[in-house]
């Protein structure tokens, strides 16, 4: 039986998310590990995209409302982590405009 | 070394669990697209996905717009802004290309938060082309001490999402119906009111996440204690 087109798309979103899950925890270092997550995230993306293509015909609107707050959403927890880590680096640094961005 | 590896194995192990799910789910895909579409008439949209995001499955987007707000607060609360811009823009030429390309985006930023309601756009596409132009502006030279300026209104700006979304929800209570259920013919013109000021708090947020920092208030970097 042919494979749904789909499925590619849902197993290359599987394999983002493999990626970035190994990113997570093999890489030391706070901005390795949030652009891991990220990396995870966009195969989450791609993943729920594909699924909302699998009813065939009309696509499925709820993944696609999904995915696109979940960008945004992404976009701001990113940019907690990075103010998170930004602040813990900057830890008992004398000269606070020192860390630079 | 071996923290390398077993991080491999667990992410192979993960793809090889996700890639068995996907080729054992059923083929007749179930999903929502039936009932999405039935009810389009009564959404006040014709765009489904606009209708899921802000109808449907509205608690979720207020609840989205809390996360952005949240989000700001939490980066403005571990840091002030150092005031200082990103750097002198390269030359004259990217200056000028700012003054025309920063009002377009904003325009077309308008342009998608209204085409949303039939047509692919809406709120959080807007939001993000607002956004892109804040962060080109201040790419480009413009102090990110100039968002401390008014404060007041920039704080307004950030919370007019979530604030006008919880607003409007509530008056379709005491109006009689339930959280968030808009009344008949209504539905488009909420839905716009709330989409409008979603787009202006997207935009922001996004632009002072990207300047990563509280604005400061006058000018110079605050007093820290």
């Amino acid at each position: 039986m042919n494979p749904a087109p789909a499925t590619l798309f849902l197993l290359v979103g599987a394999a983002i998310f493999a990626i970035g899950l190994a990113g997570v925890f093999r890489d030391a270092g706070a901005l390795r590990r949030i652009i891991a997550v990220n990396v995870m995230g966009s195969g989450v993306f791609l993943f729920l995209v594909a699924v909302a293509d699998r009813s065939g015909g009309r696509p499925d609107p709820v993944p696609h409302a999904m995915v696109l707050t979940g960008i945004v959403v992404a976009v701001c927890a990113t940019a907690v982590a990075l103010t998170l880590a930004d602040a813990v680096r900057g830890r008992g640094d004398q000269d606070p405009d020192g860390g630079g961005r | 070394m071996s923290g390398r590896r077993s991080a491999w194995i667990l992410a192979t192990a993960a793809f090889g669990l996700v890639a068995w799910a996907v080729l054992s789910l059923p083929t007749p895909a179930p999903g929502l697209t039936d009932r999405a579409f039935a009810a389009l008439d009564d959404s006040g949209v014709t765009n489904p996905v606009t209708a899921v995001l802000l109808n449907y499955r509205s608690t979720d987007t207020l609840l989205e717009l809390g996360v952005l707000l949240l989000a700001v607060v939490s980066v403005w609360g571990l840091r002030p802004s150092t005031g200082a811009s990103f750097g002198r823009p390269p030359g004259p030429l990217l200056e000028g290309l700012l003054r025309i390309l920063v009002p377009l985006l904003v325009l077309f930023g308008g342009y998608l938060l209204w085409i949303g309601a039939f047509a692919p756009g809406g709120a959080f596409q807007g939001g993000a082309l607002v956004g892109g132009a804040i962060v080109l502006a201040v790419l480009g030279g413009l102090s990110p001490s100039r968002f401390g300026d008014r404060p007041a209104l920039l704080r307004a700006g950030l919370a007019a999402g979530l604030a006008v979304f919880s607003c409007i929800g509530l008056s379709v209570m005491i109006a009689g119906g339930w959280f968030l259920d808009y009344p008949g013919r209504s539905a488009k013109v909420l839905i716009l009111i709330i989409e409008a000021a979603a787009t202006v708090s997207i935009g922001l947020t996004l632009g002072c996440l990207f300047i990563g920092g509280r604005p400061t208030t006058d000018g110079g970097p605050e007093p820290e204690s």
